[in-house]
Protein backbone atom coordinates (compact mmCIF):
# COMPACT_ATOMS: atom_id res chain seq x y z
CA UNK A 1 0.00 0.00 0.00
CA UNK A 2 1.38 3.42 -1.00
CA UNK A 3 -1.75 5.59 -0.30
CA UNK A 4 -0.66 8.07 2.01
CA UNK A 5 -1.53 8.27 6.05
CA UNK A 6 -3.72 10.84 6.85
CA UNK A 7 -5.38 11.33 10.96
CA UNK A 8 -8.26 11.91 10.92
CA UNK A 9 -9.43 15.13 10.93
CA UNK A 10 -12.49 15.65 13.55
CA UNK A 11 -12.90 18.26 15.91
CA UNK A 12 -11.46 16.51 19.00
CA UNK A 13 -8.87 15.58 16.64
CA UNK A 14 -7.65 19.18 16.34
CA UNK A 15 -7.90 20.12 20.02
CA UNK A 16 -5.99 19.26 22.40
CA UNK A 17 -7.62 16.54 24.62
CA UNK A 18 -8.64 17.51 28.10
CA UNK A 19 -10.74 15.76 31.06
CA UNK A 20 -13.66 16.92 33.44
CA UNK A 21 -13.99 14.04 35.86
CA UNK A 22 -17.36 15.02 37.77
CA UNK A 23 -16.78 13.74 41.73
CA UNK A 24 -19.61 13.03 43.75
CA UNK A 25 -19.45 13.24 47.68
CA UNK A 26 -21.25 12.37 50.56
CA UNK A 27 -20.85 12.82 54.27
CA UNK A 28 -17.07 14.36 53.44
CA UNK A 29 -16.20 11.26 51.68
CA UNK A 30 -15.46 10.99 47.52
CA UNK A 31 -18.11 8.08 46.30
CA UNK A 32 -16.78 5.21 45.98
CA UNK A 33 -18.73 5.00 42.36
CA UNK A 34 -16.36 8.33 41.00
CA UNK A 35 -13.01 6.35 42.08
CA UNK A 36 -13.59 4.07 39.00
CA UNK A 37 -14.59 6.79 36.62
CA UNK A 38 -11.68 8.75 37.67
CA UNK A 39 -9.38 5.43 36.06
CA UNK A 40 -11.73 5.69 32.89
CA UNK A 41 -10.74 9.52 32.70
CA UNK A 42 -7.00 8.81 32.70
CA UNK A 43 -7.25 6.09 30.55
CA UNK A 44 -8.60 8.65 28.25
CA UNK A 45 -4.75 9.99 27.36
CA UNK A 46 -5.18 13.78 28.28
CA UNK A 47 -4.93 15.54 31.77
CA UNK A 48 -7.76 14.79 34.05
CA UNK A 49 -9.75 18.16 36.00
CA UNK A 50 -11.70 16.79 38.53
CA UNK A 51 -14.56 18.97 39.63
CA UNK A 52 -16.52 18.92 43.43
CA UNK A 53 -19.21 21.36 44.03
CA UNK A 54 -20.83 21.92 47.21
CA UNK A 55 -21.14 23.17 50.95
CA UNK A 56 -17.15 21.82 51.58
CA UNK A 57 -16.06 20.94 48.81
CA UNK A 58 -12.63 22.66 49.49
CA UNK A 59 -12.41 19.57 51.81
CA UNK A 60 -13.39 17.21 48.98
CA UNK A 61 -11.11 18.84 46.86
CA UNK A 62 -7.98 18.78 48.90
CA UNK A 63 -8.98 14.48 49.03
CA UNK A 64 -9.60 14.23 45.23
CA UNK A 65 -6.18 16.08 45.04
CA UNK A 66 -4.45 12.98 46.57
CA UNK A 67 -5.48 10.92 43.87
CA UNK A 68 -3.92 9.21 40.96
CA UNK A 69 -4.09 10.52 37.62
CA UNK A 70 -5.57 13.71 38.86
CA UNK A 71 -3.41 17.08 37.36
CA UNK A 72 -6.47 19.82 38.51
CA UNK A 73 -9.43 19.96 40.94
CA UNK A 74 -11.56 22.68 40.33
CA UNK A 75 -14.20 23.36 43.20
CA UNK A 76 -17.47 25.65 43.94
CA UNK A 77 -18.58 26.26 47.19
CA UNK A 78 -22.18 26.60 46.89
CA UNK A 79 -24.48 24.76 49.05
CA UNK A 80 -27.50 24.52 46.18
CA UNK A 81 -25.44 22.24 44.32
CA UNK A 82 -25.31 20.12 47.90
CA UNK A 83 -28.30 17.31 46.45
CA UNK A 84 -26.86 16.72 43.09
CA UNK A 85 -30.02 18.62 41.42
CA UNK A 86 -29.45 18.02 37.91
CA UNK A 87 -31.49 21.92 36.56
CA UNK A 88 -28.68 23.82 38.71
CA UNK A 89 -26.02 20.94 38.38
CA UNK A 90 -25.97 20.72 34.60
CA UNK A 91 -25.56 24.14 33.51
CA UNK A 92 -23.00 24.83 36.34
CA UNK A 93 -20.82 21.63 34.50
CA UNK A 94 -21.90 23.25 31.20
CA UNK A 95 -20.57 26.99 32.03
CA UNK A 96 -17.10 25.13 33.00
CA UNK A 97 -16.56 22.54 30.34
CA UNK A 98 -16.77 25.58 28.09
CA UNK A 99 -15.36 28.12 29.90
CA UNK A 100 -12.05 24.72 30.46
CA UNK A 101 -12.13 23.83 26.41
CA UNK A 102 -12.58 20.50 27.47
CA UNK A 103 -13.24 17.96 25.25
CA UNK A 104 -14.81 15.02 27.76
CA UNK A 105 -17.00 15.70 30.44
CA UNK A 106 -16.93 12.08 32.59
CA UNK A 107 -18.98 10.78 35.38
CA UNK A 108 -20.01 7.56 36.87
CA UNK A 109 -23.11 5.96 35.43
CA UNK A 110 -24.74 6.46 38.94
CA UNK A 111 -27.81 7.41 39.52
CA UNK A 112 -26.30 10.98 40.49
CA UNK A 113 -24.46 10.66 37.23
CA UNK A 114 -27.17 9.32 34.84
CA UNK A 115 -29.34 12.08 36.19
CA UNK A 116 -27.29 14.84 35.12
CA UNK A 117 -24.86 13.86 32.12
CA UNK A 118 -27.37 13.79 29.40
CA UNK A 119 -28.93 17.25 30.76
CA UNK A 120 -25.42 18.47 30.05
CA UNK A 121 -24.79 16.51 26.70
CA UNK A 122 -28.27 18.12 25.40
CA UNK A 123 -27.34 21.67 26.78
CA UNK A 124 -23.96 20.88 24.97
CA UNK A 125 -25.65 19.61 21.64
CA UNK A 126 -23.80 16.31 22.07
CA UNK A 127 -24.66 12.84 21.85
CA UNK A 128 -23.81 11.22 25.41
CA UNK A 129 -22.00 7.73 25.88
CA UNK A 130 -24.19 5.81 28.83
CA UNK A 131 -22.12 3.11 30.50
CA UNK A 132 -19.27 2.37 29.16
CA UNK A 133 -16.66 -0.83 29.88
CA UNK A 134 -14.14 0.16 27.76
CA UNK A 135 -12.34 2.50 25.56
CA UNK A 136 -10.16 1.80 22.12
CA UNK A 137 -9.25 5.30 21.83
CA UNK A 138 -9.87 8.86 23.03
CA UNK A 139 -13.10 8.57 21.10
CA UNK A 140 -13.83 5.30 20.67
CA UNK A 141 -15.63 3.84 23.28
CA UNK A 142 -16.95 -0.37 24.12
CA UNK A 143 -20.17 -0.24 25.84
CA UNK A 144 -22.92 -2.92 26.73
CA UNK A 145 -26.25 -2.74 24.71
CA UNK A 146 -29.85 -5.33 25.07
CA UNK A 147 -28.71 -5.59 28.39
CA UNK A 148 -25.72 -6.78 27.93
CA UNK A 149 -26.38 -9.20 25.49
CA UNK A 150 -24.53 -7.85 22.66
CA UNK A 151 -21.16 -5.46 22.75
CA UNK A 152 -21.11 -2.43 20.81
CA UNK A 153 -18.05 -0.32 19.70
CA UNK A 154 -19.03 3.12 19.08
CA UNK A 155 -17.03 6.43 17.98
CA UNK A 156 -17.11 9.97 18.45
CA UNK A 157 -16.88 12.91 15.60
CA UNK A 158 -17.88 14.84 18.51
CA UNK A 159 -16.40 18.24 19.68
CA UNK A 160 -16.69 17.19 23.55
CA UNK A 161 -17.66 13.82 24.53
CA UNK A 162 -20.18 13.42 27.52
CA UNK A 163 -19.26 9.71 29.50
CA UNK A 164 -21.11 7.89 31.98
CA UNK A 165 -18.68 4.81 33.44
CA UNK A 166 -19.82 1.57 34.80
CA UNK A 167 -18.17 1.12 38.09
CA UNK A 168 -17.31 -2.39 37.65
CA UNK A 169 -15.56 -1.87 34.30
CA UNK A 170 -12.41 -0.18 35.45
CA UNK A 171 -10.30 -0.31 39.03
CA UNK A 172 -10.89 2.06 41.54
CA UNK A 173 -8.57 5.15 41.40
CA UNK A 174 -6.35 5.47 44.76
CA UNK A 175 -3.93 7.78 46.46
CA UNK A 176 -1.08 5.71 45.70
CA UNK A 177 1.54 7.30 44.30
CA UNK A 178 0.05 10.14 43.07
CA UNK A 179 1.54 13.58 43.63
CA UNK A 180 -0.63 16.44 45.13
CA UNK A 181 -3.12 18.30 42.56
CA UNK A 182 -3.31 21.86 41.83
CA UNK A 183 -6.80 23.08 43.60
CA UNK A 184 -8.57 26.08 42.44
CA UNK A 185 -11.73 27.84 42.25
CA UNK A 186 -14.01 26.88 39.05
CA UNK A 187 -14.27 29.79 37.04
CA UNK A 188 -17.88 29.59 36.62
CA UNK A 189 -20.94 29.27 38.84
CA UNK A 190 -24.30 30.43 36.71
CA UNK A 191 -26.01 29.59 39.93
CA UNK A 192 -29.42 28.53 37.88
CA UNK A 193 -32.67 28.64 39.69
CA UNK A 194 -33.62 25.59 40.99
CA UNK A 195 -37.17 23.95 39.36
CA UNK A 196 -37.43 20.84 41.46
CA UNK A 197 -37.10 20.82 44.90
CA UNK A 198 -35.40 18.54 46.69
CA UNK A 199 -37.56 16.72 49.88
CA UNK A 200 -36.05 14.05 51.44
CA UNK A 201 -34.28 10.65 51.34
CA UNK A 202 -35.05 7.67 52.42
CA UNK A 203 -31.66 5.34 51.87
CA UNK A 204 -31.10 1.74 53.47
CA UNK A 205 -29.77 1.94 56.71
CA UNK A 206 -29.31 -2.00 57.42
CA UNK A 207 -26.11 -3.07 57.46
CA UNK A 208 -26.74 -5.05 54.32
CA UNK A 209 -25.60 -3.34 50.92
CA UNK A 210 -26.87 -1.90 48.48
CA UNK A 211 -27.76 -4.25 45.28
CA UNK A 212 -26.23 -2.29 42.59
CA UNK A 213 -23.05 -1.74 44.21
CA UNK A 214 -22.75 -4.68 46.46
CA UNK A 215 -19.85 -6.79 46.25
CA UNK A 216 -21.40 -10.03 47.04
CA UNK A 217 -24.93 -10.70 46.18
CA UNK A 218 -27.31 -13.59 46.78
CA UNK A 219 -30.18 -13.86 44.83
CA UNK A 220 -32.84 -16.26 45.49
CA UNK A 221 -36.05 -17.28 42.82
CA UNK A 222 -39.18 -19.55 42.25
CA UNK A 223 -37.31 -22.46 44.13
CA UNK A 224 -38.06 -20.34 47.43
CA UNK A 225 -41.53 -21.50 46.55
CA UNK A 226 -43.18 -18.59 49.10
CA UNK A 227 -42.04 -15.25 50.60
CA UNK A 228 -42.05 -16.72 54.01
CA UNK A 229 -39.05 -19.26 52.60
CA UNK A 230 -37.67 -16.62 50.81
CA UNK A 231 -36.90 -14.25 53.81
CA UNK A 232 -36.14 -17.48 56.30
CA UNK A 233 -33.83 -18.96 54.08
CA UNK A 234 -32.31 -16.26 52.26
CA UNK A 235 -31.59 -13.40 54.74
CA UNK A 236 -29.43 -15.41 57.18
CA UNK A 237 -27.39 -16.52 54.14
CA UNK A 238 -27.05 -13.09 52.97
CA UNK A 239 -25.99 -11.95 56.39
CA UNK A 240 -23.54 -14.49 56.76
CA UNK A 241 -22.06 -13.23 53.29
CA UNK A 242 -21.92 -9.67 54.27
CA UNK A 243 -24.38 -10.00 50.73
CA UNK A 244 -26.97 -8.05 49.14
CA UNK A 245 -30.09 -10.08 48.24
CA UNK A 246 -31.66 -10.45 44.65
CA UNK A 247 -34.63 -11.99 43.02
CA UNK A 248 -35.38 -13.14 40.01
CA UNK A 249 -38.31 -11.81 37.70
CA UNK A 250 -39.84 -15.24 38.77
CA UNK A 251 -39.55 -14.75 42.18
CA UNK A 252 -40.72 -11.20 42.35
CA UNK A 253 -43.40 -11.67 39.98
CA UNK A 254 -44.76 -14.47 42.54
CA UNK A 255 -44.76 -11.67 45.36
CA UNK A 256 -41.70 -13.83 47.26
CA UNK A 257 -39.55 -10.53 47.12
CA UNK A 258 -40.16 -6.51 46.35
CA UNK A 259 -39.51 -5.36 42.93
CA UNK A 260 -36.74 -3.67 43.62
CA UNK A 261 -34.45 -6.78 44.39
CA UNK A 262 -35.34 -7.71 40.38
CA UNK A 263 -31.86 -8.59 39.02
CA UNK A 264 -31.95 -8.95 35.16
CA UNK A 265 -32.59 -6.92 31.74
CA UNK A 266 -36.14 -5.42 33.35
CA UNK A 267 -34.56 -4.88 36.96
CA UNK A 268 -31.46 -3.91 38.21
CA UNK A 269 -27.97 -5.17 36.39
CA UNK A 270 -25.47 -6.05 38.82
CA UNK A 271 -21.47 -7.50 38.52
CA UNK A 272 -20.50 -8.45 42.08
CA UNK A 273 -17.09 -10.60 42.89
CA UNK A 274 -20.30 -13.18 44.04
CA UNK A 275 -23.08 -13.74 42.69
CA UNK A 276 -24.58 -16.72 44.21
CA UNK A 277 -28.24 -18.31 42.52
CA UNK A 278 -30.48 -19.77 44.82
CA UNK A 279 -33.31 -21.79 43.09
CA UNK A 280 -33.20 -19.89 40.15
CA UNK A 281 -33.25 -21.41 36.48
CA UNK A 282 -31.46 -19.16 34.43
CA UNK A 283 -33.91 -17.49 31.96
CA UNK A 284 -32.15 -14.71 29.45
CA UNK A 285 -34.01 -11.88 31.15
CA UNK A 286 -31.75 -13.33 34.63
CA UNK A 287 -28.70 -14.12 32.91
CA UNK A 288 -28.38 -10.11 31.67
CA UNK A 289 -28.82 -8.93 34.96
CA UNK A 290 -25.80 -10.89 36.31
CA UNK A 291 -23.51 -12.63 33.67
CA UNK A 292 -21.09 -10.04 34.33
CA UNK A 293 -20.33 -11.18 37.74
CA UNK A 294 -16.76 -12.28 38.55
CA UNK A 295 -17.89 -15.20 39.64
CA UNK A 296 -21.45 -17.42 39.82
CA UNK A 297 -22.07 -20.04 42.42
CA UNK A 298 -25.68 -21.69 41.69
CA UNK A 299 -27.71 -24.08 44.55
CA UNK A 300 -30.72 -25.89 42.14
CA UNK A 301 -31.69 -29.31 42.32
CA UNK A 302 -32.45 -29.61 38.19
CA UNK A 303 -29.15 -30.50 37.29
CA UNK A 304 -30.19 -29.33 33.75
CA UNK A 305 -30.85 -25.81 34.89
CA UNK A 306 -29.58 -23.64 32.27
CA UNK A 307 -28.06 -21.29 35.05
CA UNK A 308 -25.42 -24.23 35.59
CA UNK A 309 -23.81 -23.01 31.94
CA UNK A 310 -22.51 -20.20 33.25
CA UNK A 311 -22.22 -21.00 37.08
CA UNK A 312 -18.17 -20.90 38.28
CA UNK A 313 -18.99 -23.86 40.88
CA UNK A 314 -22.37 -25.44 40.97
CA UNK A 315 -23.83 -27.65 43.17
CA UNK A 316 -26.88 -29.95 42.18
CA UNK A 317 -29.28 -29.97 45.68
CA UNK A 318 -32.51 -29.21 47.53
CA UNK A 319 -32.06 -25.61 48.57
CA UNK A 320 -33.78 -25.90 51.71
CA UNK A 321 -31.10 -28.62 53.34
CA UNK A 322 -28.10 -26.52 51.15
CA UNK A 323 -28.79 -23.37 52.07
CA UNK A 324 -28.98 -23.39 55.88
CA UNK A 325 -25.99 -25.67 55.90
CA UNK A 326 -24.07 -23.47 53.88
CA UNK A 327 -24.91 -20.64 56.19
CA UNK A 328 -23.70 -22.85 59.06
CA UNK A 329 -20.26 -23.41 57.33
CA UNK A 330 -19.66 -19.60 56.38
CA UNK A 331 -20.26 -18.85 60.20
CA UNK A 332 -17.29 -20.60 60.69
CA UNK B 1 -55.10 24.85 38.64
CA UNK B 2 -54.15 23.70 34.95
CA UNK B 3 -55.19 21.15 33.00
CA UNK B 4 -52.71 18.49 32.06
CA UNK B 5 -51.66 17.58 28.47
CA UNK B 6 -49.45 14.28 29.02
CA UNK B 7 -47.20 13.25 26.65
CA UNK B 8 -46.24 9.74 26.53
CA UNK B 9 -42.91 9.08 24.14
CA UNK B 10 -42.81 4.79 23.59
CA UNK B 11 -40.51 2.81 21.88
CA UNK B 12 -41.06 -0.35 19.74
CA UNK B 13 -37.78 -2.73 20.83
CA UNK B 14 -37.22 -6.60 20.20
CA UNK B 15 -39.25 -8.50 22.59
CA UNK B 16 -37.22 -8.93 26.40
CA UNK B 17 -37.32 -12.40 26.53
CA UNK B 18 -35.62 -12.76 22.80
CA UNK B 19 -31.82 -13.19 22.91
CA UNK B 20 -30.40 -10.56 20.01
CA UNK B 21 -28.85 -12.14 17.12
CA UNK B 22 -26.01 -9.96 15.84
CA UNK B 23 -27.00 -8.95 12.15
CA UNK B 24 -24.29 -10.13 9.25
CA UNK B 25 -22.62 -6.82 8.88
CA UNK B 26 -21.65 -7.37 12.37
CA UNK B 27 -22.94 -3.32 13.08
CA UNK B 28 -26.59 -4.24 14.34
CA UNK B 29 -28.94 -6.67 15.74
CA UNK B 30 -30.81 -8.62 13.20
CA UNK B 31 -34.87 -7.49 13.99
CA UNK B 32 -36.04 -8.69 10.88
CA UNK B 33 -38.58 -11.35 11.79
CA UNK B 34 -38.30 -11.26 15.21
CA UNK B 35 -40.94 -10.70 17.68
CA UNK B 36 -41.16 -7.11 18.83
CA UNK B 37 -43.03 -5.05 21.55
CA UNK B 38 -43.48 -2.26 23.61
CA UNK B 39 -40.55 -1.17 25.20
CA UNK B 40 -41.58 -2.47 29.09
CA UNK B 41 -40.48 1.01 30.79
CA UNK B 42 -42.69 2.92 28.21
CA UNK B 43 -45.67 0.49 29.50
CA UNK B 44 -45.34 2.11 33.25
CA UNK B 45 -45.57 5.44 31.50
CA UNK B 46 -48.59 4.85 29.83
CA UNK B 47 -50.05 3.24 32.94
CA UNK B 48 -48.99 6.62 35.43
CA UNK B 49 -50.67 8.46 32.98
CA UNK B 50 -53.67 6.87 32.68
CA UNK B 51 -53.87 6.26 36.53
CA UNK B 52 -53.24 10.18 37.04
CA UNK B 53 -56.36 10.73 34.50
CA UNK B 54 -58.23 7.66 36.67
CA UNK B 55 -57.02 10.00 40.32
CA UNK B 56 -58.22 13.48 38.69
CA UNK B 57 -60.62 12.96 35.59
CA UNK B 58 -61.09 16.12 35.56
CA UNK B 59 -58.11 17.46 35.08
CA UNK B 60 -56.92 15.29 32.10
CA UNK B 61 -57.37 17.15 29.15
CA UNK B 62 -55.09 14.72 26.95
CA UNK B 63 -52.84 11.56 26.32
CA UNK B 64 -50.85 11.58 23.71
CA UNK B 65 -48.54 8.39 22.58
CA UNK B 66 -45.86 8.92 20.35
CA UNK B 67 -43.16 6.96 18.72
CA UNK B 68 -40.32 7.98 16.07
CA UNK B 69 -39.30 4.61 14.11
CA UNK B 70 -40.34 2.50 11.66
CA UNK B 71 -43.98 2.55 10.41
CA UNK B 72 -44.74 -0.64 12.36
CA UNK B 73 -44.10 1.43 15.17
CA UNK B 74 -47.89 1.99 14.89
CA UNK B 75 -48.50 -1.42 16.37
CA UNK B 76 -46.59 0.08 19.84
CA UNK B 77 -49.20 2.99 19.85
CA UNK B 78 -52.37 1.11 19.12
CA UNK B 79 -51.25 -0.76 22.38
CA UNK B 80 -50.69 2.05 24.18
CA UNK B 81 -53.98 3.90 23.12
CA UNK B 82 -55.68 0.15 24.14
CA UNK B 83 -54.18 0.96 27.48
CA UNK B 84 -56.00 3.94 27.58
CA UNK B 85 -53.85 7.00 25.61
CA UNK B 86 -56.13 9.30 24.02
CA UNK B 87 -54.42 9.54 20.59
CA UNK B 88 -51.41 8.79 19.03
CA UNK B 89 -48.49 10.70 17.10
CA UNK B 90 -46.24 8.73 14.66
CA UNK B 91 -42.80 10.18 13.18
CA UNK B 92 -42.04 7.37 10.50
CA UNK B 93 -38.12 7.43 10.52
CA UNK B 94 -38.28 4.67 8.16
CA UNK B 95 -37.42 1.11 7.83
CA UNK B 96 -33.81 1.68 9.00
CA UNK B 97 -34.24 4.48 11.38
CA UNK B 98 -31.93 4.70 14.09
CA UNK B 99 -32.64 7.65 15.85
CA UNK B 100 -30.16 8.71 18.70
CA UNK B 101 -31.62 9.89 22.18
CA UNK B 102 -30.37 13.44 21.11
CA UNK B 103 -32.62 13.26 18.05
CA UNK B 104 -35.53 11.89 19.59
CA UNK B 105 -35.56 14.87 22.33
CA UNK B 106 -35.10 17.06 19.86
CA UNK B 107 -38.40 16.05 18.30
CA UNK B 108 -40.04 15.70 21.41
CA UNK B 109 -39.26 19.33 22.03
CA UNK B 110 -40.85 19.79 19.21
CA UNK B 111 -44.23 17.99 19.76
CA UNK B 112 -44.04 19.28 22.98
CA UNK B 113 -44.57 23.20 21.81
CA UNK B 114 -47.01 22.10 18.89
CA UNK B 115 -49.42 20.12 21.28
CA UNK B 116 -48.87 22.61 24.28
CA UNK B 117 -47.88 19.55 26.60
CA UNK B 118 -46.79 20.16 30.20
CA UNK B 119 -46.07 17.19 31.40
CA UNK B 120 -43.66 14.50 29.34
CA UNK B 121 -43.67 10.76 31.33
CA UNK B 122 -40.92 8.63 29.49
CA UNK B 123 -39.88 5.37 30.82
CA UNK B 124 -36.18 5.88 32.31
CA UNK B 125 -34.45 3.42 29.68
CA UNK B 126 -34.79 1.18 26.44
CA UNK B 127 -34.13 -2.01 26.16
CA UNK B 128 -32.53 -2.13 23.29
CA UNK B 129 -29.56 0.90 23.39
CA UNK B 130 -29.74 1.08 27.21
CA UNK B 131 -28.79 4.72 26.82
CA UNK B 132 -31.27 6.22 29.47
CA UNK B 133 -30.51 9.35 28.32
CA UNK B 134 -34.14 11.23 26.78
CA UNK B 135 -36.07 12.42 29.25
CA UNK B 136 -32.82 14.35 31.08
CA UNK B 137 -32.28 15.39 27.33
CA UNK B 138 -36.00 16.61 26.35
CA UNK B 139 -35.60 18.40 29.76
CA UNK B 140 -32.65 20.09 29.34
CA UNK B 141 -33.87 21.22 26.30
CA UNK B 142 -37.17 22.52 27.03
CA UNK B 143 -35.50 24.09 30.74
CA UNK B 144 -38.30 21.97 32.56
CA UNK B 145 -37.39 20.15 35.91
CA UNK B 146 -37.18 16.62 35.54
CA UNK B 147 -37.05 13.52 38.22
CA UNK B 148 -35.88 10.52 37.28
CA UNK B 149 -36.57 6.65 37.85
CA UNK B 150 -39.80 7.46 39.37
CA UNK B 151 -41.18 5.06 41.73
CA UNK B 152 -44.07 6.71 42.83
CA UNK B 153 -45.37 9.70 41.38
CA UNK B 154 -48.13 12.04 42.75
CA UNK B 155 -50.23 15.22 41.19
CA UNK B 156 -51.24 17.70 43.85
CA UNK B 157 -52.24 21.20 42.76
CA UNK B 158 -49.70 21.87 40.14
CA UNK B 159 -46.99 20.13 42.02
CA UNK B 160 -45.71 17.01 41.20
CA UNK B 161 -44.23 14.93 43.75
CA UNK B 162 -41.91 12.17 42.69
CA UNK B 163 -40.06 8.97 44.84
CA UNK B 164 -36.87 8.48 42.55
CA UNK B 165 -34.95 5.18 43.02
CA UNK B 166 -31.45 6.15 43.26
CA UNK B 167 -28.55 4.37 44.93
CA UNK B 168 -29.29 3.15 48.19
CA UNK B 169 -32.65 4.18 47.99
CA UNK B 170 -35.12 6.47 47.69
CA UNK B 171 -35.22 10.31 46.90
CA UNK B 172 -38.39 12.64 46.84
CA UNK B 173 -38.24 15.72 44.75
CA UNK B 174 -41.16 17.71 44.08
CA UNK B 175 -41.39 19.97 40.92
CA UNK B 176 -44.01 22.27 39.33
CA UNK B 177 -45.31 21.89 35.79
CA UNK B 178 -44.06 21.32 33.20
CA UNK B 179 -41.96 18.59 34.08
CA UNK B 180 -40.22 15.38 32.69
CA UNK B 181 -40.30 12.13 34.68
CA UNK B 182 -39.06 9.01 33.49
CA UNK B 183 -40.84 5.63 35.12
CA UNK B 184 -39.11 3.25 37.07
CA UNK B 185 -39.98 -0.89 37.73
CA UNK B 186 -41.45 -0.18 40.92
CA UNK B 187 -43.78 2.68 39.88
CA UNK B 188 -47.05 -0.05 38.92
CA UNK B 189 -48.03 -2.51 37.44
CA UNK B 190 -49.06 -2.08 33.60
CA UNK B 191 -52.18 -3.23 33.01
CA UNK B 192 -53.32 -5.85 30.09
CA UNK B 193 -54.88 -4.30 26.55
CA UNK B 194 -58.55 -6.04 26.93
CA UNK B 195 -60.51 -7.13 23.46
CA UNK B 196 -62.89 -4.33 23.91
CA UNK B 197 -60.01 -1.88 24.71
CA UNK B 198 -58.00 -3.05 21.55
CA UNK B 199 -61.57 -2.64 19.34
CA UNK B 200 -61.71 0.88 20.82
CA UNK B 201 -57.91 1.91 20.23
CA UNK B 202 -58.41 1.03 16.45
CA UNK B 203 -60.97 4.18 15.87
CA UNK B 204 -58.65 6.50 17.76
CA UNK B 205 -57.01 8.92 15.84
CA UNK B 206 -52.98 8.29 14.95
CA UNK B 207 -51.26 11.11 13.19
CA UNK B 208 -48.24 10.00 10.86
CA UNK B 209 -46.04 12.48 9.97
CA UNK B 210 -42.74 12.51 8.01
CA UNK B 211 -39.28 12.75 9.79
CA UNK B 212 -38.06 15.29 7.31
CA UNK B 213 -40.82 17.81 8.75
CA UNK B 214 -38.62 18.01 11.64
CA UNK B 215 -35.94 19.67 10.32
CA UNK B 216 -32.32 18.84 10.04
CA UNK B 217 -30.09 18.11 12.78
CA UNK B 218 -31.26 14.63 14.09
CA UNK B 219 -28.12 12.76 12.13
CA UNK B 220 -26.43 10.16 13.94
CA UNK B 221 -23.72 11.58 15.99
CA UNK B 222 -22.17 8.37 17.15
CA UNK B 223 -20.34 5.72 14.40
CA UNK B 224 -21.50 1.81 15.69
CA UNK B 225 -17.77 0.27 14.45
CA UNK B 226 -19.42 -2.88 15.64
CA UNK B 227 -21.51 -4.64 17.50
CA UNK B 228 -20.43 -8.82 18.90
CA UNK B 229 -21.50 -11.07 21.16
CA UNK B 230 -19.96 -10.94 24.73
CA UNK B 231 -17.14 -13.20 25.95
CA UNK B 232 -19.23 -16.72 26.68
CA UNK B 233 -18.94 -17.79 29.74
CA UNK B 234 -17.73 -21.43 31.00
CA UNK B 235 -19.11 -23.18 33.71
CA UNK B 236 -16.98 -24.26 35.99
CA UNK B 237 -18.66 -27.54 36.48
CA UNK B 238 -20.28 -28.89 39.75
CA UNK B 239 -19.58 -30.04 43.30
CA UNK B 240 -21.07 -32.60 45.23
CA UNK B 241 -21.68 -31.13 48.38
CA UNK B 242 -21.69 -27.85 50.54
CA UNK B 243 -18.52 -28.35 51.26
CA UNK B 244 -17.07 -28.59 48.07
CA UNK B 245 -18.94 -25.52 47.27
CA UNK B 246 -17.47 -23.66 50.17
CA UNK B 247 -13.65 -25.17 49.24
CA UNK B 248 -14.39 -23.82 45.84
CA UNK B 249 -15.18 -20.32 46.45
CA UNK B 250 -12.29 -20.36 48.49
CA UNK B 251 -10.34 -21.37 46.12
CA UNK B 252 -12.10 -18.77 43.62
CA UNK B 253 -11.23 -16.01 45.97
CA UNK B 254 -15.00 -15.35 46.01
CA UNK B 255 -15.01 -15.46 49.57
Amino acid sequence: MFALRRAPTSPSNRRLLSTLAVLEHRGGQISASSLPALTAASKLGGPVTAFVAGTDSAAIAALAAKLTGVQKVLHVENAKYDKGMPENFAPLLVANVKAGGFTHVVGAHSAFGKNILPRVAALLDVQAVSDITGIVDANTFVRPIYAGNAIATVKSAQAVNVITVRGTAFPAATEEGASAAEVAKAPEDPDTEMLTEWVGENLATSERPDLSTATKVVSGGRGLKDRENFEKYMQPLADALGAAIGASRAAVDAGFADNSLQVGQTGKVVAPQLYMAVGISGAIQHLAGMKDSKVIAAINKDADAPIFQVADVGLVADLFQAVPELTEKLKE
Amino acid sequence: MTTLRILVPIKRVLDYALKPRIASSGKSIDLTGQKMSLNPFDELSIEASVRLREAHPARIADILAFSAGPAKSQDALRTAMAMGADRGLLVDAGVESDLEPLAVAKILKMVVQKEECNLVILGKQSIDDDAGQTGQMLAGLLGWGQATQAAELTLEGDNITVVKEVDGGTETVRGKLPMVVTTDLRLNEPRYASLPNIMKAKKKKLDKVALAEYGAGLERRLEVLQVVEPPPRQGGGKVEDVGGLVAKLKELGAI
